[in-house]
Formats: structure tokens, sequence, C-alpha cells
């Protein structure tokens, strides 16, 4: 490794932040949970998970949590994705695929407004 | 490709002796058998301060805090938690599934905690340089470089009131200044990692859990003061904080952070380590500076101080390892926000080796000002098994005891000094109503009986002859005069030791007896140890109303000493009897009890 100056230290450090930055959970104030039971993953969680991690991602989001949990207890509904924000509160998906996941961060993270379509009644 | 989770296991000295190295190994060959080997992050981090319940694993995004991990749960760990999602429940520190957002922060044991020097302790891999310099590593030293004069440093790190963590509470900037006034070409910048009280290694802690801060700190030092080279003092027994601090050398070094012309400024830095043999008086900073040069670690007359005339007579700024561990954070973010927190007598936080009775025993970093009922009980959760609070012992053998009636004395340099103790390093030994304070006393001069270099005879004599005195007295031999003898022997050693070691060696022996009158008398005039330590003074009965006779203490004396026949009341021959209390454990009718 070559000697460093000072706008190089200052460049990876920028660098080496962003990286940090996805460890740090303080401050997040989004939480999706995904969830993945047995039923979940059969029906395709870990599909929906991908897809919402490479969205977040892809939009540049780093106040998300995304996390994943056993079952949500609604095995007709799976895959069920909670997520919890500071605007809309608490509210549950069900029957979630690739796409609805990406609605969820742009529509429901990003724009605030909730996909009725896939909204299911469930205590979360 | 980012990671799902992030492992960060303790790579501290106590999680690692209870095999946190195996889980590290484990949980990463797991994550690759079980295929998910690029979905997840190990990290070896820094002490989490929660020895009590180590070795700790903690798990983001989810922030599972898992305790007393063994090499064997890293498969289901990775199976449950990290495939499935599900947090391991009988590993959580409160064995309960966590509500989303909560954090670890909510347990008690952090809850009053404010982590400034251990800021990247649990947070940051210490043996990859990058992970630093991305929790803002190196933004003081840039600072320092290019954008504040050596006189501005020294005004910031006058304005935080940051004073010597190592026990004296020297304000910082004052030995920086002086040194910098002083006149010479050559001057040094140490650091004093020769930790040595009784149970403290907040120390060892940092170095381990964040090397880099105290290498920039020196690095920033010797910019302010006209140093070009650092020395590192530090004890042989701390081989991982060494090799650590080696690993963080040498990083800092390949990216130009240590070396000739840091970061292009001109500036030429480096340090070097020294190893101590683990000499207690080493920590004194002119036999520190001593032992360095390669004479025989003794103390010398102060002045001339250090600043003045220190290693190799060059003019020295020598401070502690916490202290530099604070500078970083006092020149990055600004003397006067540092000075936010603390005490108009004392600013910042200070670390605290909690251990002794305490329910949960570690590492604690508080703001200045915080009681020590607040550390006792809200942090280290009470005492352990139900006994009853006694006294803490604050300041190692330089320190004294406080007790149930100053508990809420705001902890700062100054309000200890006022109820007889001091702020010492940073150990703090809970006591409860079993220790008994005389033995205490004892034990603590009995370490600075060894430990003294033996060069002035106040410290040689006086503290061997405290020492006899306070065995004579656990022995049941104590005379009346013996108190006076302990008072005037004290005042001596205080007003004619050399260094501080002998000064304040009496300390233990005067606050105990300031505090605990009526249990030396109980010692002396009675024959009797209250609290049932001192063998010479106890005697083991039965009760012969409890005592059902099943036999099973006779069984289990190592000497024979108790006698009697089945479902007979037992008796105790207090001749033959070693006291060793193995009777009084086994019997499950409570019928054995001491006098």
């Amino acid at each position: 490794m070559a000697k460093l100056s000072l706008e190089e230290l200052r460049s990876l450090r920028a660098k080496e932040s962003e990286r940090l930055k996805k460890r740090n959970i303080h401050g997040r104030d989004c939480h999706i949970v995904v969830c993945m039971g047995t039923c979940g993953i059969q029906a395709g969680a870990k599909i929906v998970l991908n897809a919402i991690v490479d969205e977040l991602e892809a939009k540049g989001l780093d106040n998300v949590i995304v996390t994943q949990s056993g079952c949500s207890g609604s095995c007709k509904d799976e895959p069920v994705v909670e997520v919890h924000t500071p605007a809309l509160g608490s509210v549950a998906y069900g029957h979630v695929d690739a796409k609805v996941a990406k609605d969820i961060v742009n529509e429901h993270i990003i724009g605030g407004k909730i996909i009725s379509d896939h909204k299911i009644d469930l205590e979360v | 490709m980012s990671f799902k989770n992030y492992i960060f296991v303790c790579g501290g000295t106590a999680c690692e002796s209870s095999r946190s190295d195996q889980i590290y190994k484990n949980l990463i060959e797991e994550a690759k058998l079980q295929g998910v080997g690029d979905q997840v992050q190990v990290v070896k981090t820094g002490c989490f301060g929660f020895c009590e319940q180590g070795p700790i694993v903690k798990i983001l995004p989810e922030d599972s805090f898992y305790v007393q991990v063994k090499p064997e749960d890293a498969k289901e760990i990775i199976s449950e938690h990290v495939i499935k999602g599900r947090e391991v429940t009988r590993l959580l520190y409160n064995k309960a599934p966590k509500k989303p957002l909560e954090e670890v922060e909510d347990i008690g044991f952090y809850k009053k905690q404010l982590r400034v020097v251990l800021r990247n302790c649990g947070v940051i891999d210490p043996e990859n340089i990058d992970d630093y310099i991305a929790n803002d590593g190196y933004v003081a030293l840039e600072k320092a470089l290019f954008e504040l004069t050596p006189e501005q440093i020294i005004d910031e790190v006058k304005t935080s009131g940051l004073r010597g963590r190592g026990g004296a509470g020297f304000p910082t900037w004052m030995k920086w200044n002086f040194t910098k006034q002083a006149e010479g070409d050559v001057k040094y910048v140490v650091c004093n990692a020769d930790e040595g009280d009784p149970g403290a290694y907040m120390d060892r802690s940092t170095l381990e859990g964040d090397p880099h801060s105290v290498l920039e700190a020196m690095t920033i030092c010797g910019r302010a003061i006209g140093a070009h080279q650092g020395f590192i003092y530090i004890r042989a027994e701390y081989p991982l904080a060494i090799h650590r601090l080696e690993i963080a050398m040498r990083q800092a070094r390949e990216y130009g952070l240590l070396g000739k012309n840091i970061l292009g400024s001109g500036f030429d830095y480096d340090i070097e380590i020294r190893l101590g043999a683990g000499a207690f008086v080493c920590g004194e900073e002119t036999a520190l500076l001593q032992s360095i040069e390669g004479h025989r670690g003794m103390p010398l007359p102060r002045p001339p101080f250090p600043a003045v005339k220190g290693l190799w007579g060059k003019p020295t700024v020598i401070n502690n390892v916490e202290t530099w561990a604070n500078i970083p954070v006092i020149i990055a973010k600004g003397g006067a926000e540092f000075a936010k927190v603390g005490t108009q007598d004392s600013r910042g936080t200070k670390v605290f080796a909690l251990t002794g009775k305490v329910k949960n025993s570690g590492l604690v970093e508080v703001p200045m000002g915080t009681t020590l009922r607040e550390i006792v009980f809200d942090i280290g959760g009470g005492i352990a098994n139900g006994k009853k609070f006694k006294a803490v012992q604050t300041g190692g053998p330089s320190g004294g005891v406080i007790t149930e009636e100053n508990l809420d004395t705001p902890i700062d340099f100054g309000g200890l000094q006022r109820i007889g103790s001091m702020m010492g390093s940073g150990g703090m030994i809970v006591m409860d109503e079993d220790d008994c304070i005389v033995d205490v006393a004892k034990f603590y001069l009995n370490f600075t009986v060894d430990e003294s270099c033996g060069k002035c005879f106040p410290c040689r004599i006086g503290g061997k002859s405290l020492y006899n005195i306070l065995d004579k007295i656990t022995l049941g031999n104590g005379t009346e005069d013996d108190i006076d003898q302990l008072k005037q022997i004290s005042l001596a050693m205080q007003k004619g030791s050399l260094c501080a070691l002998g000064q304040t060696a009496p300390n233990p022996v005067l606050s105990t007896l300031r505090y605990f009158p009526e249990e030396y008398e109980a010692h002396i005039k009675e024959k009797r140890c209250p609290s049932g330590k001192c063998k010479k003074l106890i005697r083991y009965t039965i009760d012969p109303q409890k005592c059902i006779g099943c036999t099973a203490c006779s069984r289990k004396c190592p000497v024979g000493a108790i006698t009697g026949e089945l479902k007979k009341t037992h008796s105790i021959n207090t001749s033959v009897c070693i006291k060793c209390g193995v009777c009084k454990q086994t019997c499950k009718f409570g019928a054995i009890s001491i006098e």
C-alpha cells in the first residue's frame, strides 16, 4: 500500500465510512421485517428479501434496517413483509413477490403511501 | 455485494480466554459450510465491556446480543439466526426475542454508560486500519497537521479541561505546554501503558480494541510540542494488546500516517514499543522513563519533572493510555464540545473496571459526575447472591474504601479525594458483608510491599511494618496501641516517600480506619472478625436445634473434626478444625454457623 496524501486519506475515509455505515443501526427509523418461516421461504420469501435489499441499495437508502423473522402466523398470506416507519406506523403486506418488494421500497418507504392491494390485517 | 448480517465477536482478552477466538473461526467456517459465507461478515472487535457475560457475540442489523456463547453454538447461530432469521433465544441476554427497533443500549448494563474512550470497542475491527479511518479515524490528525498551529492544539486540550486519567488528574494541556516551552531540539512523547492496579484493565482493553486512537493522539502531541519520536511503554503481560499495537503501527506506516512526511505535511513522527517486565513501580513516570532507558525501574526525585528533564534528559510528555484515547475526540470535535460532558472539576468520561462482588462485572464508561450508586447498582446490577453491600474500593492500592453513606457522591477527581479515596486509574472493587475490612487493607499492603522498589526507606520499611501490624491483628494478636502505630507509620510514609507508590500505600489503611474503626476494634479488643473471614478469629459450631444428624458434614470434613452418630446431633472439635468451611457449605439445614 502506497503512502497516502491528505486527499487520498479523505477519499479512503469517504469510501470506508459508506461501508461501515451499513453496519450502523443508530438513527435508522424504518424497519422492514421479512417473515421467513418454512411457509414463507417456500412461498418465495428469500427472493423477496433479496429484492428488497437490492432495491434499497439501488436507491441509496441508508435509514432502513432489513431483518428476518419466523412465521408471521398468517401462512395463507405468505410471503409476508412487515414495514415499520414513523410516518405510516406498522403495516403488513401479504403475497409479496419481487415486484411488490420493489414497490414497498419505492411507494411505501420513499413515497409514504400504503400499497392497498397487498395490505393485510395482521397484528404487527 | 452487501452483507445481510454482521457478526461481531468480542476479541478482548477476557472473552478470548473463554475461547472467543474459536467462536470466531467456527462462525466463519459454519457460514461457509452452510452456504452463506458471502452473506455474513464476521468481525473480531474490541471489548464490549460486559465481561461478566462473555464471550459476547453481537449480530446486526437485528442488534441481537448473545452472551456466554460457546464455540459449538456457531452452527446454530448460522443456521437459525442467519439463514432462518430466528434469534437463538437461549443465548440472548434477557432470553426473550427483541421487539423491532429495540437496541442493545436498552440493556440495564449499558443504559447509563457513555462511550467516548471506548467509542470504537465493539464497533470496529482493531486489526483493520480502514475500519478506524471509516469511523472518523485520523480526522484529528488531519486537523492538527493542516489546520491548527501547535499553540491552537494545546488550546483545544486546555478548553477541553482534560485531566490525566492515570490517577493523579494533572491537567493534560499543562504537561504539553511545559514540554513545548522547555528548551531543547529533541523532545519525546511517551504513552504509559504500564497498567498495574489489581483488577484494572481499562488500558489493556482500549489498546486491544482501538490501538489507532493512541497512535493518532501521540502523533498529534508530537506535532504540538515539536517531538518526532514516541514510545509506548507496555507490560509484557499484555501480549494481545502488544500484538494489536504492532499491527496498527505497521498499517499506519504503510499508509504514511507514521514515519517521514506524514500525509505530505513535512512532519516526521514515529513510535516504538518498549516492553516492561511488569513491575508496578514502573507505572510511576520517572521510574518508567528509567526503565525505557534500560536502567532499573526506580523513581527519581521530582523536580525536575519529565516535562523539563525526561527521557534521556530531554523534555518529555508522558500520558496514560486513557488520556491519549480522549485526544482525537477533543481535536476532531473541539475542546468545548468535549467539555460539555462531566463536572466543573473533571470533564469528559471515565472508564472503570468494575469487579468484585457485583452482579455485572465488566468495563464501564460513564460521564464524570455519575454517582457510585449508579455504577454499582444500576450498571453493576447490585451485589451478587443477595448479600449486603459493604464498600467499594477505588484507586487500587493508592485509594481507599467508600461506604454506603458516600454512595451518592458524584465521581470526579475532587469528589473522591474529599471522601478519602481517589480516582486512581479506574479500578473499582465492590465488597460485600463477607469481606473483612482489615483483611482488605492487608491485601493491598501485601501488594505494595511486594511492589516497592526499595529505594527509599519510608516505603520499604514503612510498608512492611504496616503489613506486619495488620497481619498481627488478623491473627488475633492485636494490641491497643496498634491503631496509633498504624496512623503514625502511615503519616511518615505519606510525608517521606520518594514517589506516589510509597506516599499513597497507606491510603487503604487510613481509609478503612476512618470508615470501619469498629471492625479494627472487634479484631483487637474482642478477638473477633465480624465478617468471619479471619480464620484465627472464628469458630464453626453446630446448632443442636437444627442438626438432624444426617452425617453429611462429617463425611465431607477433610480432617475428621466432626463427630456424631446417625440421627443424633453432631459436634465440631475446634482443636482439630482447620476452618475450611466445607461443612457449612454442605449442611442443608443451616445448622452450622460461624462465631
